[in-house]
Parts: C-alpha cells; structure tokens; sequence
C-alpha cells in the first residue's frame, strides 16, 4: 500500500478573540498595551482574551486516488481545515504531511481583475493557482473551449454575463494538474449545464488520472455522487468517517434542531373537544423519532388520540405542504366505530417520493367522515434530506413538491427519415 | 515505496518552510505575472495613460525650481536649475512610487493572500515593477531634457543601475516593515503619506548637496540622499559631486532596512490570512 497522500495528525486551530479592543489602529494598541501594563501592575493579570477553537485535535489519512467529501454544519471547522491543507494559514498543533503538489480552489476566480480579458485572466489566474506560464499556453485552447467563452477572449471580463465570469473561472482551474486537489463549495455556482460539466470533470479527474481530490459542500447529493468517503466534522471535531452513505446520515442525524414531535395537553381547546382530542403526533424515519428524513427511507407519522363520550364513528386525515406552502398531498384512513378510549393512527409516505427540503404536516380528526373535530395546522414538519439518490453527476436544484422515481424506458429506432 | 518526484510536504505550526527561497524562486512566474497585471492595469484604466507619467514631474520640476532656485535662490553651480531638480525628482520619484507599491501591496492583495498560497513576498516584490515603469518614462523625460541643454552622460551613465537598486533595495525594506505592519495596523497607511512629505524636503530633491558641506554628514543620515546624489551625478555627466560617505551610508542603512524588513516580513506572514 502506497503511503497516504495526506496526512492529517491531531491538527488543532486557534483563533484568538479579543475583547474590548480590536487593534486595528495604533491608537488603540498604545492605549490598550498602557492599560495592559497597568492592569498588571495592579492586579498581575493581562487583558481578558477569548479563545476559539475551529478545529481540535482532528486527525485522518487520505490515499492517493481517493475522493473524500468533508461535510459539517456551518462552523463545523470545514473552511478551516482546507485553508491549513493549502497553506494559507498555518495549524496550530498538529502536523500535516502531504505527499504529492496541491492545488487548491477555495473559491472560483482567485485574482480574477475585471479590467482585464479573459484571455489576460486566464494567464493570471492560471498563475495564480501555481501553474507555469508554458503549462497555461499549452492547455489555453482547452481551457477556452471549455469555458465557451471563444468569442468574448478579449473583452474585460467586467463585461462578462456572470455565467462567463464562472465558466471561465472554472475553466482554468478544471485545468490544473496537482496530485492532491482541494475544493471548496465553488459548484454552488453557474447554470445546471455548466454544472453538471464541472462535476464530470471533477470526476473525471478523479477516477482516470487518479488523483486525490478532497472536496467541501453542503449539497449532499453531490458529495455522495462524487466522493466514495467522506469525513463528518462537528463543532471543529472530527465526528464520523467512513462510506459516504452512513456519514452522509449521521450528518443528517445529527442536526436535531427540530425534535419531529408534537404533544398538545388535555386542556387545549385547539386539540379538541368532548367527542374527539388529539394528544401527541411524532414523525418516524428509520426506526426512530426524527424530524430529519433521508430521500430514500420511508418516513411514517403516527398520532394519538382519544374517542371520548360514546361509540363514535371516527377518521383522520393528514394535509401535506412544502415549504413554499404549495399543498402536496391529502390523505385520510378510512372510517372507523370506534369505542371511547385511545387510538393511534399511523400513515407511512414511501422513500423516494417527496422531494427535498421542509414539509409541514396538518393532523385533522372528524366524525361521519366529513365532520371536522380537530384541525391542528403544521402539527409537525420534517426536512427531507438529499442523500444523492437518482442524480447522477448533476448537482443543482431538482425541481418539484415531488421526487418519485419512475419506470423509465428506452429502445432503438431505425435511422430517421426527415421529411423530404 | 514513495516516489522521488512526489515532494512530501509537512505543516506544523512554527515551522517555517525550509524551503522559502526556493519556492519564491517556483513563483517567481507570478511575481512576474502580478507585475504586469498592474502595469496593464494602471495603464489601461488611466485614459491619459503615458501622459500621466510625464506630466507628473514637469509640473513638479517647474515648481521646485520655481521654490529652490527662484525663491530661495539656491546654487546651481553651473548646472540649469530644472535639470538639477528633474535629475533629483527621478530617483525620488522612483522611491516613492516603490515604496507605496510595496507598502500597500499586500492589503491591496488581501483576497489573494487570504483564499491562495505562495511565498507573500511576491506580492511586494512585484509591487516594484510599476514604479519601475513610470521610472524608465521619466528617465526617457530627463534624458531629453539635459540632450536639449547640451549636457550628454558620459560614462557615468553606466554605473546607473546600481542607484536603480539601491533605490528599490530600500524601498522594498522600507515596504515590507510598512505592509507587514499595515496587516495589522490600518493606520500605517497615514504614516507612509507623512513620510513621504518629511522626505522630499530632508531629501536632496530640490537642491545639490555639495553646496550644503555643514549639513552634508546629516543628510546621509538619510539613505535616499546617496541614492539622490548619485542618479544626479550619473545624468549630468559628474558636474556634481558624489559624496562618497554619504553614498556608503546609504548603502549600508539601506542593506540593514532589506534585511531587517525581511526578518520582520517573514515573522509576520504566517499570520497575515488569519489578520488580513
């Protein structure tokens, strides 16, 4: 086995924060340093400082050739972490051994100067990312045709539609040739054709010259068509690594802001009245209670309620709403007499279904099937969460309340005969 | 087992590069790179472009000859007054388009510095180049000029780039402590403004230093007066004098200021994505 490409061995980052004064004028230094010396003259102690952590204690190896996804929350360390691996700041413990040139994209059009064209940008750019002169001209053509930018090469990119400006950007860096490359969340960024190209490129990059390539995004759909690993890093901490589809789920998993649970009390005259009250409602994915749902795993709302007074024939119904407030679904159990007592209703809505994003549920209760009892509006919401299912390479926005996965088919035709 | 062309690279806090020379020496291609990006720049986005460049010193030159040599009624010693200011105001004006360049290079770079790696040096070194330029533009100026009142270099012209150097050797060491510091402190910016003023007069722009014998010693406290004395001495075909304590000072404050900016510059510059 090859040695690792990168190395990453107990790695912390500490930012200091300091209070009170921010040193951004040597006013404030002189003032801030006399009052520093006379507080410890009094007192033997300096001035508060805040200490931050962004990364603790963070440790991995990653093999040449593979393609590992970081994934976190905001804040998580992400950035951090990948501006150590460029070297743009340095760790301060740890060490970090890397085994091959890097070049890394932490944003698209480093040192892109709008008053240049694209032609002289290229140049520059290219540079910049630590490409020689004679590498530049010799992939320019390619560079060019890739971005689809042949006829505006010598305008300033000042007058580039923001599509160009991206394209080109790209373009450039597609074009690199380190062994170890380093993306941060540049795809969020150009129109679904040009993203689904950089995507293509990043895997061709990957799997047929085998370079490592370590890549940040939010869009777990395309971390998981893309990487076959991926590292989960919470609050500066390394939390998971392994397969992308199980670290991609603890991600989701991970941020239980919403509980997926309701319970309303006995006396809450919304929840009901003396024929019919609803007591809790809680959403399940996975065995579990969770307002957090993989796209592909069922996910199943079950609510409790009570039959009060006498034999009543009862029913309930669910309202499904994304979170635009468009009106998904309706759907009701059948009818049932029902003695007083406790009851518990369950529906199950399948995997690969909604779409992604929040959705709002609304729990009704009714009697003689029309009679509305209850109506508790958003009774629970969960998120549907993109895992990368049915994607592919493509890494934008799938349109639409829905996401069923259907049949599709195709067969050959005889060559096409146009119309004389 | 590890191939020899894979380099391994190891970060750690506190470890500077040990290899810092020899990758600014990998990069020197973006020095380059950054150098014509603000020459284009600077030439592109100024309608008047050259002119500026020319227009500058005339106007500065007539005004200095008008203060030193009408007004305060200064020796020329044989020399036309506006060649001796012309002569002075070239290396001045190199200094302190250097200085500036360099100065705020890397505040004017920050999102370079804060989203790529390379050795941060690069960045003040290619500041330079600019101030360069507007240097060959004028010289051309001056050269015309002193042709138009029959004074022709002799040979020592020759020994012109070597003030060239001492210039920048001494703006970039004054540069790099002004943008290092200007990373962390904004008001270093203001401090450069006033420099500058206090130096065009404690510098020998206006006037020659051989008529001064008294104070002399005390403008070679100065390094840019060496630097002034001897761009003088090499346009007017030696009709000044070239002090040569004076020369020798500036060359020594001038090899201690690049030393110790550089000292202080890489102290700094592992800190400048984290301030910047």
């Amino acid at each position: 086995m090859d040695l690792p490409a990168i190395e990453v061995s107990g790695v912390s980052k500490r930012y200091v924060i300091e209070h009170e004064s921010r040193h951004d004028s040597l006013r404030d230094t002189l003032h801030h340093t006399a009052r520093k010396l006379w507080r410890r003259f009094r007192w033997g102690s300096g001035f508060q400082i805040e200490e931050f952590w962004a990364l603790r204690n963070v440790s991995f190896s990653i093999q040449p050739g593979e393609v590992v996804g970081i994934i976190g929350r905001n804040g998580a360390g992400k950035s951090t972490l990948l501006k150590i691996l460029s070297r743009i700041t340095e760790p301060t413990t740890g060490r970090i051994r890397l085994r091959g040139r890097v070049a890394s994209l932490l944003e698209v059009g480093t040192g892109f100067h709008p008053d240049l064209t694209g032609r002289e940008n290229i140049y520059l750019n290219g540079a910049i990312l630590g490409m020689s002169r004679a590498e530049i001209t010799r992939k320019f053509d390619e560079i060019v045709a890739f971005a689809e930018i042949e006829r505006f090469l010598d305008t300033p990119v000042k007058r580039y539609s923001s599509g160009m400006y991206v394209r080109l950007a790209f373009a450039v860096a597609a074009h690199l040739e380190p062994e170890i490359l380093i993306v941060d969340e540049v795809l969020a960024v150009g129109d679904m054709t040009f993203q689904k190209k950089c995507l293509g490129k990043l895997q061709s990059v990957s799997r047929n010259e085998g370079r490592t390539v370590l890549f940040v995004s939010h869009n777990m759909g395309v971390v998981a068509n893309l990487c076959s690993r991926c590292i989960l890093l919470r609050d500066g901490m390394f939390h998971a690594d392994g397969p992308v589809s199980e670290v991609v789920n603890a991600y989701i998993q991970s941020g239980a802001d919403q509980t997926g649970q309701a319970a309303w009390s006995a006396d809450d005259a919304s929840a009901g009245n003396d024929r019919l009250r609803l007591h809790s409602a809680r959403v399940i994915s996975e065995g579990r209670v969770t307002a957090n749902v993989p796209i592909d795993q069922d996910v199943a709302v079950e609510f409790d309620f009570s039959v009060l007074g006498s034999r009543r024939n009862a029913s309930s119904s669910i309202h499904l709403f994304d979170k635009q407030g468009v009106w998904v679904l309706c759907s009701g159990s059948s009818s049932a007499e029902l003695a007083p007592g406790t009851y518990r209703h369950r529906v199950r809505i399948p995997g690969n279904f909604l779409n992604d994003g929040l959705y709002q549920m609304s729990i009704i209760l009714l009697t003689e099937v029309t009679n509305i009892q209850v109506h508790i509006h958003e009774a629970v919401s969960f998120t549907v969460h993109e895992t990368g299912v049915g994607r592919e390479e493509y890494g934008g926005v799938i349109s639409g309340c829905v996401r069923p996965i259907l049949p599709w088919s195709m067969k050959s035709l005889p060559p096409h005969q146009p119309p004389l | 087992m590890e191939k020899p062309d894979t380099p391994e690279l190891v970060l750690e806090a506190g470890r500077s590069s040990r290899h810092y020379w020899q990758d600014l020496w990998r990069f020197r291609e973006l020095a380059g790179f950054l150098a014509w990006r603000d020459i284009k720049v600077r030439y592109k986005q100024a309608s008047l472009g050259i002119a500026w460049a020319v227009l500058q010193p005339i106007v500065q030159t007539i005004l200095l000859t008008f203060v030193f040599g009408k007004l305060a009624k200064m020796s020329d010693g044989g020399v036309p007054y506006g060649l001796l200011v012309l002569s002075g105001l070239l290396p001045w004006q190199l200094f302190t388009g250097a200085f500036n360049g360099a100065g705020n290079s890397l505040v004017g770079n920050a999102h370079l510095i804060s989203k790529v790696y390379f050795p941060r040096l690069v960045v003040p070194v290619s500041a330079l180049a600019v101030a360069l330029i507007d240097f060959s533009v004028m010289l051309v100026l001056a050269l015309g000029a002193c042709a138009f009142y029959g004074i022709y270099p002799g040979w020592h012209i020759l020994l012109l780039p070597g003030f060239v150097l001492l210039a920048l050797v001494i703006a970039l060491g004054a540069g790099l402590w002004i943008g290092a510091l200007t990373v962390k402190f904004r008001d270093f910016r203001f401090i450069t403004g006033f420099i500058l003023q206090i130096g065009m007069f404690v510098t020998p722009v206006g006037y020659r230093t051989d008529i001064l014998p008294n104070w002399r010693d005390l403008l070679a406290l100065n390094p840019l007066s060496g630097v002034v004395d001897g761009v003088r001495w090499c346009l007017l075909g030696g009709r000044t004098e070239l002090y040569l304590p004076g020369l020798a000072s500036s060359v020594a404050i001038g090899g201690l200021l690049l030393i110790t900016g550089i000292w202080y510059f890489r102290r700094t510059e592992r800190q400048f994505a984290d301030i910047i």
